[in-house]
């Protein structure tokens, strides 16, 4: 087994796709994200097995996932049980897995962080991973950049079936992928698309769309998914329906339906707010970039907000002299673990506020 | 319908069920929220329906004859209600009614899987020559697999007649799938008609 500890920081170096910024629509659309829940047959799922049973189901999937390819270049395998809270912490940073499952999953006497449980990742890239023993024996994911839902189901679907070549899974003809929750039971498959949604929160809709949302049995989450707030105006979308509806309904629906009219909402509200009040936009996208170039303490949340308006200030051509690519790679940078990682310490939260600005004030000069 | 407390459309609905008795509630938002009701925007609304759902199955559940827990795992469906997660495969069998209506509900009143199948486990239930009973196993019986292209065929019709086209034709490349995949049975198809 290689060791979990260190190999982190491999990722460390190499861009991520959510935030390259490429893509259909990426004036709006951050990242398209597919998901699919797997269990093995015949093993209680990871809450509920004992330390055995979770064993033998890590050991399994592992063996699967890392003889056959998971996406394109190698594999990077972290046994999370193993590694520094820390390596932990920058993994959630990158979107490659859950909080839940930097801690340990919720459960009877599951509720600890030896839990075995792990993470593969393609790399270079990071395009596609899998989390082992999360709430599900394995949570397949493969992330696009752009609104590209369709590009990443065919992706996951593929990734699926070449572990399902060596696993077997939990399957009934009637309710589909048996998962351990019933909300996500049939496809299995959840569909998500990462928004910056700053115009409509400005002109004031943003309640309208995540009502609409609602209506459509639709999820709107924050910056890390489940349980989170949206931190900076940035919003994920995604299908709460998995069962009695194919993988192509659900994406035709999501991409072809949903998508374009939040986007196209978004778009709309941004063009009102540049005819109707533009210096006080422009003040509001301008600010921020002043505040960044010349704060001395930063909190995380703070830089945040503030690098989505400068992100909205470069979209709309209001904000010159600084690159998008810039603006996305320090909204991974600002966070703790890849603060702390990128100045080879630990520190202390008032610390890294200082830390950061000087970072922020240095990569923005 | 009208809200209890004003003039307004409601929109939010509540039941609790108190000693057997269901009690409704319909609300605007705004007197929902005077009430402390309104929490969604808030709340992940996965969470929210899951709280509600889960209320909802118990509630109906309860009484006599409601079996235990799964077999094969031990989880009883308190347990369930208390974690939202149940703790094995065969939980879904021995759950099958308490579940039935939270999936409903969950899943904009589906009952039925109609999406992919392990790709492997159906190339290795038809090699067997064919045996009905490994091809049921993973595609389900014939007649619910008849059922399913019927539903769909109907669909596609109804869609024609309202002159939805590209509805129509989403419906007929899904039928044409399913058919291929074997998770639908089309009557006509096996006439020779062309879909």
């Amino acid at each position: 087994m290689r060791p979990g500890g260190g190999e982190p920081a491999r990722l460390f170096e190499a861009g991520t796709e959510w935030l390259r910024g490429e893509g259909d629509g990426s004036d709006v659309v951050l990242s398209s994200r597919v998901r699919l829940a797997r269990n093995l047959a015949g093993v209680p799922f990871p809450s509920r097995g004992s330390p055995t049973d979770r064993r033998h189901a890590l050991e399994a999937c592992k063996e699967a996932i890392l003889s056959s390819s998971i996406g394109g270049g190698s594999t990077l395998w972290v046994d999370l049980h193993d590694a520094p809270p820390l390596e932990r912490a920058l993994l959630v940073e990158r979107h490659l897995i859950s909080k839940q499952h930097a801690r340990g999953p919720r459960g009877k006497g599951a509720n600890d962080a030896d839990h075995p449980r792990g993470v593969a990742v393609a790399l270079p890239g990071e395009r596609a991973s899998v989390m082992v023993n999360e709430e599900d024996h394995l949570r397949m994911q493969v992330i696009r950049s752009g609104l590209a839902l369709d590009a990443a189901l065919e992706e996951a679907d593929a990734l699926d079936d070449r572990l399902e070549e060596r696993l077997d899974f939990a399957y009934s003809p009637r309710f589909g992928y048996l998962t351990a929750c019933p909300t996500n039971v049939g496809t299995g498959v959840r569909l998500s698309v990462m928004l910056h949604l700053p115009g409509l929160r400005m002109t004031g809709e943003i309640d309208k769309v995540k009502r609409a949302a609602a209506d459509m049995s639709l999820a709107v989450r924050g910056f890390y998914g489940e349980g989170s707030e949206a931190s900076g105006d940035f919003y994920q979308i995604s299908n709460q329906t998995t069962l009695g509806k194919t993988e192509r309904v659900l994406l035709h629906e999501m991409q072809r339906e949903i998508i374009p009219r939040v986007v196209e909402y978004e778009r709309e509200s941004r063009r009102q707010l540049l005819t109707r009040r533009r210096t006080l936009l422009e003040d509001q996208v301008s600010r921020p970039l002043g505040v960044l170039r010349h704060a001395r303490v930063l909190a995380t949340e703070e830089a945040l907000k503030l690098l989505s308006l400068v992100r909205l200030g470069v979209s709309l051509g209001l904000v010159e002299g600084v690159e998008l690519r810039t603006v996305h790679h320090l909204m991974l940078l600002v966070q703790p673990a890849h603060l702390q990682r990128a100045l080879k310490k630990e520190l202390d939260q008032n610390r890294r506020s200082v830390e950061r600005a000087a970072m922020v004030r240095a990569r923005l000069a | 319908m009208k809200c209890d407390h004003c003039e307004n459309e409601a929109t939010v609905h509540e039941v609790t069920v108190a000693g057997g008795v269901p009690h409704e509630k319909h609300l605007c938002e705004a007197c929902a929220r005077d009430m402390g009701l309104v929490v969604a925007s808030q709340l992940p609304i996965s969470q929210l329906l899951t709280h509600a759902v889960v209320q909802k199955a118990s509630a109906r559940v309860v009484g006599p004859g409601v079996s235990s827990g799964c077999a094969e795992c031990g989880t009883t469906f308190g347990e369930f209600k208390e974690s939202g997660l149940l703790g094995c495969p065969a939980c879904y069998r021995a759950f099958e009614k308490q579940i039935s209506p939270l999936l409903d509900r969950a899943h904009e009143g589906a009952t039925h899987h109609v999406g992919k199948v392990p790709r492997r486990a159906l190339r290795a239930s038809r090699a067997g020559g064919g045996d009905e009973g490994a091809i049921e196993a993973v595609l389900g019986p014939a007649e619910a697999r008849a059922r399913r292209g019927r539903l769909l065929r109907e669909q596609m019709e109804a869609a024609i007649a309202r002159e939805e086209y590209e509805r129509a034709a989403r419906l007929r490349d899904e039928l044409r799938r399913l058919t291929e995949l074997g998770l639908a049975a089309c009557d006509d198809e096996a006439n020779g008609e062309e879909t």
